[in-house]
């Protein structure tokens, strides 16, 4: 006789002008590994959040029953006492102290202040045999995989006396067989008579493991599927069942010849040596084409961008970068640059623009050249090359001297076009072009890599959001773990299509 | 859909943009000008209770005879702080470049070498490569600057005191060396006397008589300010043919007019004595240099950038390792400068000289308006902080405050101007 353990009713939560959830519905039977799918961005981590405490009681529309009382948890603290206990994607370990250190962060068996280091350990030595993991408690994170760290975080979940474990994405940055070990441990935990929730888009998984499949779609609950009802298919069809509006302005694609191309490239993880992040991609792009590369986050898309421009990431890279048929020298951004390369990061916060700087310097700043003579500056020529490009990518602020700070996102991700722009690229590589802006923004974006796209740039688009890609490129990669896995041409392309090609790693590269 | 967010089209901007660039123009250099302001009302305060004599020709002579090192070593370490990274060690550089200069001009018997020419040039190379030699294991091995120079702090400091032999100091220095500092600039024009001296009975000059100027000086002021006032009418006529505007015509012509007071009155007090200080014009022309590259050049910018978002700049093209390196060399230049100038006025070369100099330097920096995480900072704060620290502890030494407690002054000044910038910053 199963119950119910949790249930979350109506759950509405808004920020500034998105609405994150509408109305989810969530019902757990105590005992079941439950999965929440849904594309990136659909609202499957913001409800977690939501159920965590991370976002306290107050700040969200709904009900949230655990074990037949409605809960108001005002911070995560709440919800670890009921025995809610979340696992996040970006582990939450300190690298640098040791396993019996980390399990009992903040949660020391002490004294009077002093702790009782051989409690500690002995505790930690018996969690760790519980998740299967045979570590010395005083190893220091830093010294263990991802995939021993997991099994770590795991172990400090089931030192709160955890009801229900949740874990987001617990195998995005696993290898397949830490991944089928991590799973196990879910199923043995089941026959313990655990309850857990599977956040993941890793469809094969779920199948393997989930008695529950729901299914989030754009900030709403699509259905919940039992387990005999459960089939990749089903949940495709599913998780991307939305029609594609009329979102994308028409262009009329002229592609001519081959002028970017990349040959074998293969790339290492900076820090883990050993981990091959991309392996051996061939992809090829056309004058006046836009071309797609789709994947889930964790793919493996960024890594390749940056590591093609000027070795931005990764270590021990190999393979050749050809323009127009000439092999080229891309060993630094600037040389990347100099060849007309050009790569408009994913996160312009961080990567992409000066924020405690105006809009001028930043337009300029990768091509001072072009303002310059001699090392100094024309500011009048800055001026007018800034409002040119302000007119032109309709950046709205009060004038070219705002900080690009105080930007909103649209307008920031407008600055950072207008730098790379300006800097007269003949290959444009733009990252989440479109990540947290608004459709109008949007739009207005598309717009541009429209009409570069007729001006005889070539340019490729990295976007998790499959319509995107099938609304405004000519042809589409898929990538998965640092692989090419698919390439169609976007007419006949559907986000079926790729998400089969991602979850099966079916279609090989031409 | 598609056509409710096509991009609408933004008309007269220009319209709209004039009297907001008008006020932004006066709010982003606020800070500047309540600096300069700020400078100004200490200097009237110390005129005042010193009984005037701060103002006084001999006593600004010395005041900037005495802070010079300070100002110079500001302006390298404006760009190492604006690119976010800090240098302890360049009053101990500076020390040490005193102290091989002392030992090659007056012990070591080099020759034409001990020449004080040459002996400058090659202290400033070898101050150079001491930047490089820091720089270098802070660009290329992410080494944090902070440990890197803490390290050059101890090193170069024990290196200056064995130079020295223990305890003791090298000396006397040439004269033509103790020039850079204590010198003044030869008056080529002759001098002109305004009013005669009057000699009364008792054999004294009377108060007041005896003016005589240092034509030189005076006309190398007019010729200053002069140029000032046509290079900065020239840029506004520019930015009108090209349809900008910057700032309204008044204001504009308010700001010329109260900087060439300014200029002239201190050109009449130099003037007035001996003329104009060496170390003042040397201070003077790097200043200016220092303001086109901040302002016009692309290296610049480029270090502002670095400063303001190093990752960003990484991506942009920009070398940040290289520019980093340049950065400390540029430093390590300045600093043995500052040693120079130190060692020349001192006329010997001590182990203490640049003591704790550059806890002034970096305070002077910040005062400045200098942002300690980098990318925010101007030359001309920077300066104007050190003057503020110059003549705090000017006007304090004539009222006799005793030392302890000008230290106190100086760091509640520092803490307040610092306060004063982030309680400005988060209104804004």
């Amino acid at each position: 006789m199963t119950s119910t353990i949790l249930e979350m009713r109506d759950i509405t939560k808004t920020f500034p002008g998105v609405k994150a959830l509408s109305n989810v519905n969530l019902s757990v039977e105590e005992g079941d590994i439950h999965a929440v799918v849904g594309e990136n961005g659909a609202g499957k981590s913001t409800l977690m959040k939501v159920l965590s405490g991370v976002y306290p009681a107050g700040t969200y529309d709904g009900q949230i029953i655990f074990q037949g009382q409605e809960c108001h948890f005002k911070g995560i603290h709440d919800s670890e006492h009921k025995g809610i206990v979340i696992i996040h994607q970006e582990l939450a370990l300190v690298p640098m102290l040791s396993i019996a250190e980390n399990i009992f962060l903040g949660n020391e068996h002490a004294r009077y202040g002093v702790i009782d280091w051989d409690e500690n350990e002995a505790r930690t030595s018996a969690l760790l045999k519980k998740v299967g993991l045979r570590e010395d408690p005083k190893t220091l994170i830093t010294n263990i995989g991802v995939g021993k760290q997991q099994l770590v975080e795991i172990a400090k979940a089931l030192s709160k006396e955890v009801k229900l474990l949740i874990l987001d994405e617990p195998t995005a940055s696993l290898s397949e067989k830490d991944s089928q070990a991590l799973l196990d441990l879910l199923l043995e935990f089941k026959r313990q008579g655990m309850t857990s929730i599977l956040i993941s888009h890793k469809l094969n998984e779920v199948n393997r493991v989930a008695d529950k499949v729901t299914v989030i779609r754009d900030g709403r609950t699509i259905e919940t599927l039992a387990r005999r009802d459960i089939s990749e298919d089903r949940i495709i069809t599913s998780m991307v069942g939305r029609s594609l509006d009329d979102r994308y302005p028409p262009r009329e694609p002229a592609i001519g010849e081959v002028v970017f191309e990349v040959k074998n490239w293969s790339v290492y993880h900076p820090i883990h040596a050993e981990r091959q992040v991309i392996k051996g991609i061939d992809i090829n792009v056309r004058k006046g084409e836009v071309v797609g590369i789709a994947g889930l986050m964790g793919a493996g898309r960024t890594e390749f961008a940056m590591s093609l421009f000027g070795r931005s990431y990764g270590r021990r890279i190999t393979g050749e970068v050809l323009l127009k048929g000439k092999p080229v020298d891309v060993s630094s951004v600037s040389k990347a640059v100099q060849h007309g390369i050009a790569y408009v990061t994913e996160d312009r916060k961080t990567y992409g623009l000066n924020l405690i700087d105006h809009i001028k310097h930043n337009i300029t700043l990768a091509n001072l050249g072009g303002v310059s003579r001699h090392s100094v500056i024309d500011d009048l020529r800055e001026l007018a090359v800034a409002n040119d490009y302000r007119k032109k990518t309709n950046i709205r602020a009060s004038s070219v001297y705002q900080m690009t700070g105080n930007l909103s996102g649209g307008n920031q991700q407008k600055v950072v076009l207008s730098k790379w722009l300006f800097a007269d690229p003949e290959v444009l590589i733009l990252d989440e072009p479109t990540r947290g802006i608004d459709v109008g923004a949007k739009y207005e974006i598309y717009t541009i890599i429209a009409r570069l796209a007729a001006e005889g740039k070539a340019i490729v688009v990295i976007s998790s959001e499959m319509p995107e890609l099938l609304g405004i490129t000519d042809r589409i990669y898929v990538m998965n773990e640092g692989r090419m896995v698919g390439e169609m041409p976007a007419a006949d392309a559907s986000q079926e299509k790729i998400m089969r090609a991602i979850v099966r790693g079916e279609g090989k590269a031409a | 859909m598609s056509t409710e967010s096509a991009p609408a089209p933004q008309g007269n901007v220009a319209e709209e943009q004039r009297p907001r660039i008008a006020v932004s123009a006066l709010t982003t250099n606020l800070r500047e000008y309540g600096l300069i302001i700020a400078l100004i009302v200490i200097m009237l305060f110390f005129q005042f209770t010193t009984s005037g004599t701060l103002f006084k020709p001999v006593n600004l002579s010395n005041l900037v005879q005495q802070n010079s090192f300070i100002i110079v070593m500001a302006l390298g370490m404006l760009l190492v702080i604006v690119s976010g990274y800090i240098d302890l060690s360049v009053g101990s550089v500076a020390g040490f470049i005193g102290a091989l200069a002392a030992n090659m001009m007056v012990i070591w018997q080099l020759g034409p070498l001990s020449n004080p020419l040459v002996v400058s040039i090659v202290c400033l190379i070898v101050g150079g490569l001491i930047g490089a030699a820091q720089g270098y294991w802070i660009a290329y091995h992410r080494i944090p600057s902070f440990i890197v120079t803490l390290a050059g702090m101890l090193i170069f400091r024990g290196i200056c005191q064995a130079l020295l032999g223990g305890g003791s100091s090298v000396g006397p220095l040439p004269d033509d060396f103790k020039a850079l500092s204590s010198g003044f600039i030869p008056d080529v024009i002759g001098p002109l006397t305004l009013i005669p001296p009057t000699v009364n009975a008792a054999g004294k000059t009377i108060l007041g008589s005896g003016l005589t100027l240092h034509m030189t000086t005076v006309v190398l002021g007019l010729v200053a300010v002069l140029a000032y006032a046509y290079f900065g009418l020239r840029t506004r006529r520019k930015r009108e043919r090209h349809g900008y505007e910057a700032e309204p015509f008044t204001l504009f012509v308010i700001k010329t007019l109260v900087a060439s007071a300014l200029a002239l009155f201190l050109v009449y007090e130099f003037a007035s004595y001996r003329g104009l200080p060496v170390v003042l014009l040397v201070m003077g022309v790097l200043i200016s240099l220092f303001v086109f590259v901040t302002k016009r050049m692309t290296v610049g910018r480029r270090i502002y950038a670095m400063g303001g978002n190093p990752k960003a700049a990484q991506l942009s093209g920009i070398n940040t390792e290289r520019l980093t390196l340049l950065v400390f060399v540029n430093m390590g230049v300045l600093s043995a400068l500052g040693g120079l100038i130190i060692a020349a006025r001192l006329g010997q070369a001590v182990p203490a000289a640049g003591l704790g100099s550059e806890l002034d330097v970096i305070a002077a920096v910040f005062i400045g308006g200098a942002s300690a995480m980098g990318g925010v900072g101007q030359v001309i704060g920077a300066v104007v902080g050190g003057f503020i620290m110059g003549v705090m502890n000017n006007g304090m030494s004539i009222m006799g405050v005793n030392v302890d407690w000008q230290q106190v002054v100086k760091g509640l000044v520092l803490l307040g101007a610092v306060i004063f910038d982030v309680y400005n910053k988060n209104k804004a």
